[in-house]
C-alpha cells in the first residue's frame, strides 16, 4: 500500500498518538496534545482515560474541544468533578500517568514558559500562563511535549519557568524534591526527542520522513544532539491519518460557522 | 437569604466601586450577563478574581472597569489571547492593570480554603516554577509531621461573587450540574453571592439528590436571566457558542473595533438580549 501524503503537523500529532498506552491515565492540554490524545483514543488505545483540567474525567469526544470545557467533554465523561478536587484528589494525589504539554517556549531540558516573552514586568509579549501546567509538570508521573520547531520557540534559555522540566538537567528535579519522572518524551513536526539518562538533555531519536539533520538544527535554538543509532519515525498508516483527518473535519464543523446573535457594529462583520 | 431581583439591581446593590469581585464559571456557567451590566453601571477600580479571565474579563478591562486582575490563565481557550488584557498590560490602555498571578491549583485551592474560613491555602505546588519568584503572594510552609515543604497563598475572600447556574427554586436554593468548575467554593467564600439562573423551578423534588446547590441561606441575590452565560454555555440549555469566541478574537484585535462593539452590543441593550442570542444554539 501506498504510503499517504501527510503534512508535519499531521506526523507529529500521530507520532505523539502513538507514545500513549491503552491503560494511561492522560491529563489533556487543548490544542495538539487534545488532537493526539483522541487519536489514540480512537486507534490502539480505545481504553485510555482521558482527563481534561475542567473536571471530567474518561471523556469520549466525538470532536475536538476548543476549550478544556466544552460541553462535549463533560456529556461523553465517565464522571465530572470540581476543579478543586480535579487538581487536589486526581492531580496532586499522584493518580494521572502522562501529563501532555504544549509550549511557547522550551529548552533543551524540558523546560516550558507559557507566560511571557521578555522580562516579567515589562513583557514583550503577554502569553496567557500557567493554568493548570505548573502542577501538571510535576505531579502526573511523566510528562509528554508537543511543538512545533522554529527558533524562537525552542531557545537556549526560556524567559521565564513556567513549568519545571529537568532544569538545569542532571538530578536537579530530585534536588527539589520533585519525586515524578518529568518531560519523558519530547514530540515535534520533525523529530522525537528523548531525555539523555544522565544529562536530561533531550536527543533526538527519530527523524520523521523526509527530515534531515540539518532541518532540525536550523529551527532549534541550540547545538541539537543526536543519538548514535537514529531511526525514522514509521509514516502515518492510512487509519492513522485518517482518524485524525475526520477527527479535524468533524471539529471543523462543530466550530465553524457563527451563530453569534451580536449586532454588528458599523463597517464589521460581526455575526457573520 | 436570596431575594430575587432584576439583574441592574441586583449588581446595583452588591457591587460597588473598589470592590474585589468574582465572576467565576470555569468555562461552563461564566456569568457574562451579569459582567455586562457591571459594565453598563460603569462600575471603577475592581479587583477581580478568575482562574481563567476569558471574554467577559476582557471586556471589563477594555472598558476600564478594572485596577487588578488574580488570576491562573489569561487566554481565549483553543482561540489565542486576551487582546485587551494584554493592551492594558503592555501599552495601559485604556488604564494599566495590576496583575497577580497563580496557577490553577492554587486558585482552586484558594477558594476552597476561603470557602471553609482558613486564612490561607495549602498545597504540593510550584515546585521550580518562576512564580513563586514574581508573586509575593506565594510562601511556603513546612508539615508539622513529615517535613515536607508545601506551598501557602492566602485564601480568596471576594466581597461579592457573580456565578451563572441553570436553575432557582422560588425559595432560591440554587442547582448547578455539568462542569461545575468553583461556582460552589467561590459562592461560599464571598461575603455576598449574586446568582444568574436559566429558570425558576417550585422545588427541586425528584431531581438528582446530589447535584451541586447552595443552599437559599447563602445566596444573597438571584436574578433570572435566561442566556445568561453566552456565549459560555448552560449544561442542559445551551451549547458553548465556540464561533463567538472565535469572532472575539477578530473584535478585540482592534480598539476601535471593540469599542463599537462593546456599544452596540453591551452599552446599548439590556440583559434580556441573551435569550434572543442562544435561541438557534
Amino acid at each position: 500500500m501506498a504510503t499517504p501524503d501527510f503534512t508535519p503537523n499531521e506526523m507529529m500529532t500521530i507520532a505523539a498518538a502513538r507514545a500513549l498506552k491503552n491503560d494511561d491515565v492522560c491529563f489533556v492540554g487543548i490544542g495538539a496534545p487534545s488532537a493526539a490524545c483522541n487519536v489514540a483514543r480512537l486507534t490502539h488505545a480505545p481504553d485510555i482515560t482521558l482527563i481534561y483540567e475542567s473536571g471530567t474525567i474518561g471523556t469520549r469526544p466525538d470532536v475536538l474541544p476548543l476549550s478544556i470545557g466544552d460541553g462535549e467533554l463533560c456529556e461523553t465523561a465517565l464522571t465530572t468533578v470540581s476543579v478543586p478536587e480535579m487538581f487536589r484528589y486526581w492531580l496532586q494525589g499522584g493518580r494521572i500517568s502522562i501529563g501532555f504539554l504544549g509550549a511557547a517556549q522550551l529548552d533543551r531540558f524540558g523546560n516550558i514558559n507559557t507566560t511571557v516573552i521578555g522580562p516579567y514586568d515589562k513583557p514583550k509579549v503577554r502569553l496567557p500562563g500557567g493554568g493548570g501546567a505548573p502542577e501538571i509538570a510535576t505531579s502526573c508521573q511523566e510528562v509528554f511535549i508537543t511543538l512545533k520547531q522554529a527558533k524562537r520557540s525552542m531557545v537556549e534559555k526560556i524567559d521565564f519557568y513556567t513549568s519545571f522540566g529537568h532544569g538545569e538537567g542532571g538530578d536537579h528535579r530530585r534536588r527539589l524534591g520533585i519525586t515524578t519522572k518529568g518531560p519523558t518524551r519530547l514530540i515535534t513536526d520533525l523529530a522525537i526527542w528523548l531525555p539523555d539518562p544522565e544529562t536530561k538533555e533531550f536527543t533526538v531519536v527519530s527523524l520523521h520522513p523526509g527530515v534531515s539533520r540539518d532541518m532540525v538544527q536550523e529551527t532549534c535554538g541550540w547545538t541539537v544532539r543526536f543519538a548514535e543509532s537514529l531511526e525514522e519515525t514509521p509514516p502515518p498508516t492510512e487509519l492513522e491519518l485518517g482518524t485524525l483527518r475526520d477527527l479535524q473535519a468533524r471539529t471543523e464543523k462543530a466550530h465553524g460557522g457563527s451563530k453569534t446573535k451580536s449586532a454588528a457594529p458599523a463597517g464589521a462583520s460581526a455575526g457573520a | 437569604m436570596a431575594t430575587f431581583k432584576s439583574l441592574h439591581d441586583c449588581v446595583a446593590e452588591n457591587l460597588s466601586d473598589g470592590d474585589v469581585a468574582a465572576f467565576e464559571g470555569f468555562t461552563h456557567l461564566i456569568p457574562h450577563a451579569a459582567g455586562h451590566e457591571a459594565i453598563r453601571q460603569g462600575r471603577k477600580d475592581l479587583t477581580l478574581i478568575r482562574m481563567t479571565p476569558d471574554v467577559i474579563y476582557d471586556q471589563m478591562i477594555g472598558m476600564g472597569l478594572v485596577k487588578k486582575v488574580i488570576f491562573s490563565y489569561a487566554g481565549n481557550p483553543g482561540v489565542g489571547l486576551l487582546r485587551r488584557m494584554r493592551d492594558a498590560i503592555e501599552n495601559g490602555w485604556p488604564r494599566a492593570i495590576e496583575t497577580v498571578e497563580h496557577s490553577h491549583a492554587a486558585m482552586a485551592n484558594a477558594y476552597e480554603a476561603g470557602a471553609s474560613g482558613l486564612p490561607c491555602a495549602i498545597f504540593r505546588g510550584y515546585r521550580g516554577a518562576e512564580l513563586a519568584r514574581v508573586n509575593p503572594d506565594i510562601k511556603s510552609v513546612t508539615c508539622p509531621f513529615t517535613g515536607e515543604e508545601l506551598a501557602a497563598i492566602p485564601a480568596h475572600r471576594p466581597d461579592v461573587a457573580f456565578i451563572h447556574a441553570q436553575k432557582a427554586s422560588r425559595r432560591g436554593d440554587v442547582l448547578i450540574e455539568g462542569i461545575i468548575g468553583v461556582q460552589k467554593e467561590v459562592a461560599l467564600a464571598a461575603k455576598r453571592v449574586v446568582v444568574t439562573v436559566e429558570e425558576v423551578v417550585e422545588d427541586f423534588d425528584g431531581i438528582h439528590p446530589n447535584l451541586c446547590v447552595l443552599p437559599h441561606w447563602t445566596v444573597t441575590a438571584i436574578a433570572v436571566v435566561p442566556g445568561g452565560a453566552h456565549p459560555s454555555y448552560t449544561h442542559g440549555y445551551y451549547a458553548r457558542d465556540n464561533a463567538a469566541y472565535l469572532e472575539w478574537d477578530r473584535i478585540s484585535a482592534d480598539r476601535e473595533l471593540f469599542t463599537a462593539w462593546m456599544k452596540a452590543n453591551v452599552l446599548e441593550v439590556g440583559p434580556d438580549v441573551f435569550a434572543e442570542r442562544v435561541k438557534d444554539l
